[in-house]
């Protein structure tokens, strides 16, 4: 049975504050198709700008429609990181994590990497400052690129509509 | 038994040898993309009733025989633990249905037989009803040697209508060094007991040169036995399911069955992808790590210092299709940690079944829907005949984290935030090793608690604490005191371990540890086993990685001596900088390090061995974590006091014992370390210039300038990336 939940479910199983027994039978059950338009309809409810969101991206960011027609990375306090198609992450600010005092401030002495083995990466928004990725590679490693969706194809071919 | 010198009459449907019928298949998939070049479904579309009934039957006599045979076994591995698991095949070798369990080996079994059908065993030896055979090599078809698969062929009347395969991880596979995941051996001639699909066995018994070869070759010659006939016997299980089914349907519903349900899988697995996913390229690299530089007991072109790259790639196409590769994994090596595209074929499977497909009707058709890349030549390929692979989970569980977090991202995307895992937790350490136990008695042990680490966590909610095993979903740590029983180690404590688990809005679950006192034997060998100097999983949207493990192991201890004199002793190391094992014990040898990966260190009564067992990894950022769940993780002892401000902000106020954390006061000092982020952090672009100049000067340690120069000689296209992205020149290599 395709499974079907109200908008206020949804908004309970972001915040939280849905009952386990729930979520165990969301996660048991055939999943509900209409769950991506419920799911932007909450968050773009949710941020206060008003660029159409095309693809949540991550706990904070965004792949919005600009009034030009770009689509762009967009954290929810309104900082926006350019290209969809570019790794976001360039535009962010970091700090590295590379000594032991700078790792115990996270992990107990023992607990954490070797810092001349790996270091960790942590990527803010310039706007509000909120950590959205943390990194744990050697140094030298290239910065990654964790996900370019092909927008295009999932509207399309998969949600059978015009991308916005 | 068949004279092997008088040509056999084919055993394939309808007059042609199993060999015509696995080309057949095979070109009949390459020209019309569908299995069996099935176009409709028409047991499926006429009576659908039936299709599912016949499903039920063989998945209700796979889960059956897997019960049954975890109780023929003695082994804690398989009978605690349930490390084990059964399968159906087509004739061809194609898993048409499974049970529970280690499901990690449904292709790994399909790869064996259809082996034998490519070395012609239908010649010679020959395959006949009531044959035997064994198979533990992962370049034939498996993920490790201490995996040992049994595989049967049926029949009906003179035709082969299928394979029962079972698999079970034995305890001990008489390598090198004791256990079932050596860390010692370099090539294959050390990897213990070699069974590269043997016949064993003919008319429903095993041949007794077999199993007398097999006591010699073990130092834990019963449970090997009893796993023997407890794979056997789930074989003959499945076999009598089937022929119950051919009986009650007939064989030509049966025939045309097994074909439409694979094509079923295939075309179910498509369409699940585009239900839950995004189509796009996904990229989660991850790395391990050991240090062998000064291991003087190996040949010298094994004493490395060595860390692993393994730079996993998705690529969701259009029509579904899932596409893994691991362009600039780096070269094979002289270790026990080589893969095979079998055990990476087989951890694929494992991850897919617990995420996209976790459901009963999982078979080879959606092995069909994948495609791979395993560069030829890298650790996830070696194309090397003597390669050892011993312990290729020591590189494969690591390699594979990324798989759960790219996909993690793409449920995130599409709003099935319910699905979300951060990854998952390394299951080590592995207290491994052998010697004379308890009973006097040759002996050796591979611990399976460790089929109980953290989970990653979600979106939310947390991961679960001391849960799972990514290869082993149904994870069970075993009493201790059944350890114990095999085991000359008595368990002084079982504790929960605080920060194991790996930051976040919402923590990755828990490790634990366990700490161990040699007693009552002359003479124990043991290892570590666990990734120390790196952090084997990234988190996930700002969650940070679970920690890394260390060693703690004090040999000529007092402990004895205060346990005499009523004195406390320690039961577990809780805060490694103020350790209750170096507070009441004193050692005239301690190893307290980062070497976590280590070949066999002699234990004797007395001594002391820590086993610290990891966490998972965490999801979003951590000062954003709600205030009653750091509470719950101070009382609850997942976290340390000390740590509740530094990671989460957190306000933390002690009364009576109990932790409380101020929302107000904790929403300022939010504020504060985002104000130190401010001033602490540089822009991206601005930092890269700087690290450019690093790699310009090769300014890193031996290992990683080792790692880079390997993964750019066995990948164009990732040095070229490389280069690229740090906008260095066309020639340029990484020094020595």
């Amino acid at each position: 049975m395709v499974a079907e939940y109200s908008k206020k479910e949804i908004e309970d199983l972001i915040d939280g504050k849905l009952p386990f027994s729930m979520m165990h039978k969301m996660l048991s059950s055939f999943k509900d198709p209409s769950r991506f338009d419920t799911y932007l309809e909450i968050l773009q409810d949710r941020v206060s700008w008003d660029d159409l969101i095309l693809l949540p991206y991550g706990l904070h960011l965004y792949i919005v429609k600009k009034p030009d027609g770009q689509r762009i990375v967009k954290c929810d306090c309104g900082h926006e990181f350019g290209s969809y198609q570019e790794n976001w992450k360039l535009e962010a600010s970091i700090r590295v994590r590379k000594t032991d005092d700078e790792l115990q401030e996270i992990y107990p002495a023992m607990m954490h990497c070797d810092p001349e083995w790996m270091e960790l990466r942590e990527y803010f928004c310039p706007g509000c400052w909120s950590l959205l990725e943390v990194e744990a590679v050697p140094p030298g490693y290239p910065v990654v690129f964790d996900f370019l969706p092909d927008l295009e194809t999932f509207y399309q071919q998969w949600l059978g509509r015009q991308i916005p | 038994m068949r004279d092997l010198k008088t040509p056999q009459e084919p055993i394939g449907w309808d007059g042609k040898t199993l060999k015509a019928m696995l080309t057949e298949s095979e070109d009949l998939f390459t020209e019309t993309g569908r299995y069996g070049g099935i176009r409709e479904l028409k047991i499926k579309a006429s009576d659908p009733i039936l299709y599912e009934k016949i499903f039920s039957k063989m998945r209700g006599g796979l889960v059956n025989a897997r019960e049954t045979a975890m109780n023929v076994s003695a082994s804690p591995i398989v009978k605690e633990i349930g490390e084990l698991c059964f399968a159906l095949y087509t004739p061809e070798g194609d898993s048409i249905a499974l049970s529970t369990g280690i499901i990690v080996h449904v292709h790994t079994m399909s790869d064996a037989i259809k082996y034998m059908i490519r070395q012609d065993f239908e010649e010679n030896p020959g395959i006949a009803p009531g044959d035997i055979y064994i198979n533990n090599d992962p370049l034939v078809g498996d993920v490790h040697n201490g995996d040992v698969q049994t595989l049967v062929p049926i029949f009906w009347e003179r035709e082969i209508i299928g394979w029962a395969g079972g698999v079970t991880h034995v305890i001990d596979v008489g390598a090198l060094t004791p256990g079932s995941v050596p860390v010692g051996p370099t090539h294959r001639f050390e990897d213990g007991i070699d069974c590269p699909v043997l016949k064993c066995g003919a008319r429903d018994t095993l041949f007794r040169d077999h199993e007398l070869r097999c006591e010699k070759a073990t130092r834990t010659p019963m449970f090997w036995k009893l796993d023997e006939r407890a794979r056997i016997a789930g074989c003959h299980m499945i076999r009598r399911t089937v022929e119950d089914i051919i009986n009650e349907v007939g064989i030509e519903t049966y025939k045309g069955f097994i074909r439409e349900v694979i094509e079923e899988g295939r075309r179910s697995f498509l369409n699940r992808m585009k239900e839950m996913t995004i189509p796009g390229r996904y990229r989660a690299p991850a790395f391990t790590e050991y240090s062998f530089s000064a291991e003087t007991r190996l040949p010298r072109r094994a004493r490395v210092d060595k860390l692993m790259h393994g730079p996993l790639e998705i690529t969701i196409h259009g029509d579904g299709t899932f596409e893994l590769s691991f362009e600039g994994a780096d070269a094979w090596g002289w270790h026990s940690m080589n893969c095979t595209p079998s055990a990476m074929q087989g951890a694929i499977w494992v991850l897919l079944s617990q995420t996209v497909i976790p459901n009963d009707k999982v078979n080879d058709g959606a092995y069909l829907a994948t495609r791979n890349n395993f560069p030829l030549g890298s650790w996830t390929n070696p194309g090397v005949s003597t390669v050892s692979t011993g312990i290729s989970w020591f590189f494969l569980i690591p390699g594979f984290t990324g798989l759960f977090r790219s996909l993690g991202r793409a449920f995130q995307a599409r709003g099935y935030i319910e699905e979300v895992l951060a990854g998952y937790g390394l299951t080590a350490n592995c207290f491994q090793g052998g010697g004379i136990d308890q009973f006097n008695r040759e002996s050796a042990t591979t611990n399976f608690e460790l089929s109980c680490v953290g989970t990653g966590a979600g979106i939310v909610r947390d991961g679960l604490d001391f849960a799972s095993a990514m290869w082993n979903p149904e994870g069970d740590m075993g009493d201790v005191e059944v350890w114990e029983l095999i085991e000359p180690f008595l368990y002084l404590g079982r504790r929960i371990k605080p920060n194991t688990a790996g930051p976040g809005k919402f923590r990755g679950g828990s490790g634990f540890e366990s700490l161990r006192m040699c007693w009552n034997t002359p003479y124990y060998e043991l290892q570590n086993i666990n990734v120390g100097k790196v952090f084997a999983s990234a988190g996930i949207f700002g969650g940070y990685p679970n920690s890394a493990g260390y060693r703690r192991n004090l040999h000529q201890t007092n402990i004895l001596e205060r346990v005499k004199d009523q004195l406390p002793y320690p039961v577990r190391d809780g805060d490694p900088a103020d350790s209750e094992i170096l507070r009441l014990v004193n050692g005239q040898r301690v190893m307290s390090d980062k070497l976590t990966t280590t070949l066999p260190e002699l234990f004797e009564e007395g001594d002391l061995y820590l086993s610290v067992l990891n966490g998972g990894t965490g999801a979003g950022d951590p000062i954003e974590r709600e205030p009653g769940r750091i509470e719950d993780d101070l009382n609850g002892n997942y976290l340390m006091p000390q740590y509740a401000e530094s990671i989460y902000g957190a306000f933390v106020e002690e009364h009576n014992g109990r932790y409380g954390v101020d929302p107000v006061k904790t929403r300022e000092r939010r504020q504060t370390i985002r104000e130190k982020r401010r001033k602490e952090s540089v822009p991206v672009r601005e930092w890269m210039v700087s690290e450019r100049e690093k790699i310009q000067s090769g300014a890193f340690i031996k290992p990683i300038r080792a790692m880079y120069r390997s993964s750019m000689a066995t990948s164009e296209r990732w040095a070229r990336e490389f280069r690229d992205f740090w906008n260095l020149a066309d020639d340029f290599e990484m020094g020595e």
